[in-house]
């Protein structure tokens, strides 16, 4: 066996006047980095194992503690820089594919952020929210093209199933396995207290959350967990999941030890075994094969629930979301190469797919120049980080937007990117019972609450600064975008003028 | 009359409730020079197992056994609260010896000491409810 | 309007008074008090020895009680009998209290063995009341040597509230162990080395055989110089006022647990009453003070018109010594009576557990005393030792070992 050490990443600082030994982040951290001296008196800590989840920083109550990341480096070189080397390093000792959890970190354009949001001056006046009523309602599903009439000439207003949101803002798609039952009930009281929807994601529904099913959007995806009559009846809609914007091309892995007690039971597997989601659907090879699952569903729904078709941003995403658009589903969920996971091979999440930007305001324009946007809502995902990536989206043509990310943020995530590793200190994307006891659904559910209405009152100020009443009225209306630092490509793929223009 | 109530569902066993009692009641500006170095008399403690864990306080029961069986007349009861006059308590122990929830222990000096839901000290809402990070000690009217 | 007399003016009485009270804010209470002194902490005048509390703060009740209560105390009276048929306390000063029901509260006194050459003594103390206790305190200085006589829980604590007054401290009694009453002889023991380390000298299993002045001379031969006695041999509940009437009395006087004694309209609390021990299944003496306390409200809510009864009494004492406490409740059945006992022991501590079918009946604790409640609800609950996990709970006290829903009840409710 060669050398395997490997500096720890963090270090951990106890500022030792201020620390009481109270014990609190020994006992709170379950990788163990915290323990007590008794001999000395003194709490101490075993970095090696710090994830800088920031779980003892938040509890302490001396504020004596804070994690910085480590300054031991290798010597500086600009093109094998310390993680590339440290990442050969952990291959070398293991053998094995790197794997890692949330979205992809790396430094790639956010193009959200070089877009910039119009307003208005003198003419056209902007609204002041406060004082005028702003409409932030949005309806998901298949649009008439045109009015239609009966024969006595009378509105026929029989719409194909719609999904109604109070706002333009849903939580993506999260398992039960790879998060727990109380961030599962968490999301579930929110969506249901803000009018909107979660999302089961491909773990089934607790029989315990079917209450909420008038909330809550159900998944069948390629391993066709917890899928069955009852599920499919709880829902408000039935998303097929194709792809997801961390792991684009693959399928997924929850590991045996996280398939225990309930999660089995819902998953409908024994416990212990793997749960393999197929990269593939077997049954689909071409979107013929997709229609007939869509119509399947359609069948066993009785034509009451949306479908939804969920696919990463890929490269030729137009094309594919034309095909989808086609292929009966009544929303398309595009999902960005900037989306979370609770577990995801390194490398597939670093490099593989494309930004939601560019995919949405590419599938939007093609959809539109084949008239067929209408057969179709958009709901992009993939790094929705605030109410202006919201607008903008909308602005780009989406008709709502799916957050993950943000929604466990509020939950208590501190992104430390160690979901796989399945003890979470926050009791999110963990199944151990003492852990997942951290999260109490009653102040996980109020939080997420208090994070949407908060956003819903920015969109309406920024909707109120534009001179726009109504949420529906901004949806593609690219001409409230401007670029910033942009080349001409980007700004002709995004649909917008560059700032100046 | 509201209480501290505490629902174990929701206990993580950081035991935080008993350092923030601790420091509430210590009269310092400043936990760590409340705290550093000293064993603590908190008036709430944590009992647990390997499953379960929850905090302990006086329930300020409607029909105390404690303050009846004082022998120096230093518990009362007051608007529902259960006090402890440290003067005049001689630390005999016997509110130890009758209270069924083992809710009572002495402060440092081996007199009594109580929670008495933070309405004497600078807190305003009992300290182990204000700081417990997951609302397992809740202070409310039931 | 109602007339409520009381004869005493201790805790029972209190206890009576505000069982009154709860029941009727109108009626008249009368408090017939011995004692020239409102009510007071009668456990507390070893403390005070000590110099742990003073005359104020041994108060048992604030200076406005009796005003803020609408009681008459008279002061210095003593009640000569209890007249059933014309419903009247007769005073010494001849004068005659009607009442619509009576409460005899008048506790115990000591017993003083008929000692030979005891009248030879210049300076002999009992240790019962406040008056007692200021009276041996003015007898004493730094160089008394001090000869108790009862290794009780009064001789002790007498022994304790001297220790640093005094030079010397000789503690004798006629059994083998101290504190016999509520201690084994184990833990006697225990209790005996630690008050010894503490410069208590003692002489056990021996007692006076005769007096001279200053000079004891004990049965076993020995022969100890003193210069204050203290006489705390035992006690005596005061019976006679219910006795002369007719009413059933044993060694106290007989209540049931309504606090009724055989007379109509005549109730009794506190140390001169003998009632239910529900941990032995007899009738006992439980000259303690939370039962005076309990005992005294029960027979007030009773002599107004309510309906009260106190159904779990039990013996039970917290008492400590030099820093080291002991806690003991209930009754301690051997095996030859069908118990058994739990036991944990180490030089300091001390614990011993005694269950009889499925049941605690008593405990006995000596240094570790947390949440000793838990165990002594258990006894006075009567809560079956299968409904809970007693294998954790013999060996810690707590919460723990009741089901999640009993202690839901107990920590999530109202209680």
């Amino acid at each position: 066996m060669g050398v395997e050490f490997i500096y720890p990443e963090f270090e951990v600082i106890r500022n030792d006047n201020r620390c009481i030994a109270c014990r609190v982040c020994e006992r709170q951290c379950a990788n163990e980095v915290h323990f007590f001296n008794a001999e000395r008196g003194v709490m101490m800590s075993d970095e090696t194992k710090c994830v800088n989840c920031q779980r003892c920083v938040s509890l302490c109550p001396t504020r004596a503690l804070k994690i910085v990341k480590s300054d031991c480096k290798l010597r500086e070189n600009a093109n094998w820089q310390d993680d590339t080397i440290k990442e050969i390093y952990k291959q070398a000792n293991s053998g094995a594919v790197l794997l890692s959890s949330m979205g992809n970190p790396k430094p790639f354009p956010v193009y959200w952020d070089k877009i910039l949001i119009n307003a208005s001056q003198v003419t056209n006046p902007s609204i002041d929210p406060l004082r005028e009523p702003m409409e932030t309602r949005v309806f998901l599903g298949k649009k008439p093209d045109k009015v239609k009439r009966d024969a006595n000439g009378k509105l026929l207003c029989e719409l194909p199933p719609q999904l109604e949101l109070s706002l333009p803002v849903m939580f993506s798609a999260m398992s039960y396995g790879s998060i727990s039952y109380n961030a599962h009930e968490s999301l579930a009281r929110a969506a249901t207290e803000l009018g909107i929807y979660y999302n089961t994601g491909e773990g089934g529904l607790h029989e315990d959350f079917y209450c909420y099913g008038k909330n809550t959007i159900v998944q069948v995806a390629s391993g066709r967990f917890g899928v069955h009559k009852e599920y499919l009846e709880a829902s408000a809609a039935v998303e097929i999941k194709m792809g997801q914007g961390a792991k684009p091309g693959i399928g997924g892995h929850l590991p045996g030890a996280k398939i225990v007690g309930d999660v089995s039971r819902t998953r409908m597997i024994p416990e212990g075994s793997d749960a393999i989601s197929p990269a593939p659907h077997h049954d689909i090879y071409s979107i013929e094969d997709l229609r007939q699952l869509v119509f399947s569903l359609k069948e066993a729904t009785e034509y009451k629930k949306p479908i939804i078709v969920k696919v990463a941003a890929v490269h030729n995403i137009a094309a594919i979301a034309s095909g989808i658009a086609r292929s009966g589903a009544d929303i398309i969920a595009i999902d960005g190469f900037r989306g979370g996971t609770g577990a995801a091979p390194t490398r597939i999440r670093d490099n593989v797919g494309i930004p939601i930007e560019l995919a949405l305001a590419a599938v939007d324009q093609r959809l539109r120049d084949e008239g067929i946007r209408n057969n179709v809502s958009l709901v992009v995902g993939g790094s929705i980080r605030s109410a202006s990536d919201v607008v903008k989206a909308i602005a780009l043509g989406a008709d709502a937007c799916y957050i993950a990310t943000a929604a466990v943020l509020a939950l208590g995530c501190h992104l430390c990117r160690t979901c796989q590793s399945g003890k979470c200190n926050w009791g999110i994307a963990t199944q151990r019972p003492d852990l997942v006891k951290r999260l109490n659904p009653d102040i996980g559910s109020e939080r997420l609450v208090n994070l949407v209405k908060a956003w819903q009152h920015e969109i309406k100020e920024l909707m109120g600064g534009m001179g726009i009443n109504s949420i529906e009225a901004l949806r593609g209306n690219r001409l409230m975008l401007r670029g910033i630092g942009l080349t001409e490509k980007e700004l002709e793929i995004l649909g917008i003028l560059h700032a100046g223009e | 009359m509201k209480r501290v109530y505490v629902n174990e569902k929701w206990c993580l066993g950081c035991h935080l409730c008993e350092y923030n009692c601790a420091f509430a009641n210590s009269g310092m500006q400043d936990m760590a020079t409340a705290l550093k170095g000293k064993p603590i008399y908190p008036r709430i403690h944590v009992e647990e197992n390997d499953t379960i864990s929850y905090a302990v306080s006086c329930r300020h029961c409607t029909d105390p056994i404690c303050v009846k069986s004082c022998i120096a007349g230093a518990l009362s009861q007051e608007d529902g609260v259960i006090r402890v006059d440290p003067e005049k308590c001689v630390g005999c122990l016997t509110c130890v010896l009758v209270c069924p929830y083992g809710a009572l222990a002495p402060s440092e000096s081996g007199v009594m000491q109580k929670c008495e839901l933070c309405l004497q000290n600078s807190c305003g809402e009992p300290a182990c409810v204000k700081g417990c990070p997951n609302r397992a000690i809740v202070y409310e009217e039931r | 309007m109602n007339q409520y007399v009381i004869i005493g003016n201790g805790v029972a009485a209190v206890g009576c008074i505000e069982g009154i009270r709860q029941e009727d804010t109108e009626g008249k209470i009368i408090v017939v008090s011995e004692e020239k002194h409102a009510v007071y902490c009668r456990p507390l005048i070893s403390y005070y020895l000590e110099g742990k509390t003073d005359l104020e703060r041994m108060q048992y009740r604030s200076e406005d009680y009796y005003e803020k209560m609408h009681c008459d105390v008279l002061y210095g009276k003593k009640a000569v009998k209890i007249d059933d048929a014309s419903k009247t306390v007769i005073l010494d000063d001849g004068s005659a209290l009607p009442y619509t029901a009576v409460c005899v509260a008048t506790g115990s006194v000591p017993f003083v063995p008929p000692f030979s050459g005891l009248d030879t003594v210049s300076k002999k103390f009992s240790f019962m009341t406040l008056d007692d206790t200021l009276a041996l305190e003015t007898a004493v200085t730094p160089s008394s040597k001090v000869l108790i006589i009862g290794a009780g829980l009064i001789g002790l604590k007498c022994a304790e509230g001297l220790k640093e007054r005094v030079a010397e401290i000789t503690v004798c009694d006629l059994a083998d162990r101290v504190l016999s009453s509520i201690l084994d002889y184990d833990c006697a023991s225990i209790m005996q080395k630690h008050l010894e380390e503490n410069g208590i000298k003692f002489l056990l299993n021996d007692s006076v055989e005769t007096f001279e002045s200053d000079t004891a001379t004990m049965k076993s031969g020995k022969k100890i110089d003193f210069d204050v006695l203290v006489l705390a041999v035992g006690v005596r509940a005061n019976v006679s006022l219910v006795r002369d009437m007719g009413g059933e009395v044993n060694r106290g006087i007989l209540v049931n647990d309504h606090m009724e004694t055989t007379v109509p309209r005549v109730y009794a609390a506190g140390d001169c009453t003998e009632g239910d021990d529900i941990s032995s299944g007899q009738k006992r003496v439980l000259a303690i003070l939370p039962n005076a306390y309990m005992q005294g409200h029960c027979a007030g809510v009773n002599m107004a018109g309510g309906s009260d009864a106190f159904s779990n009494p039990i013996p039970m004492n917290s008492i400590g010594f030099f820093g080291l406490h002991s806690m003991t409740a209930g009754t301690y059945f051997g095996k030859e009576d069908g118990g058994e006992m739990y036991e944990e022991k180490t030089d300091r501590k001390l614990k011993r557990l005694f269950i009889r079918n499925g049941y605690l009946t008593g405990f006995i604790l000596i240094g570790e005393t947390e949440r000793a409640g838990i165990y002594t609800s258990l006894i006075r609950q009567k809560i079956p030792l299968d409904s809970i996990d007693f294998e954790s709970l013999k060996k810690t006290a707590a919460l723990v070992s009741f089901s999640p829903e009993t202690r839901g009840k107990m920590l999530g409710g109202v209680v």
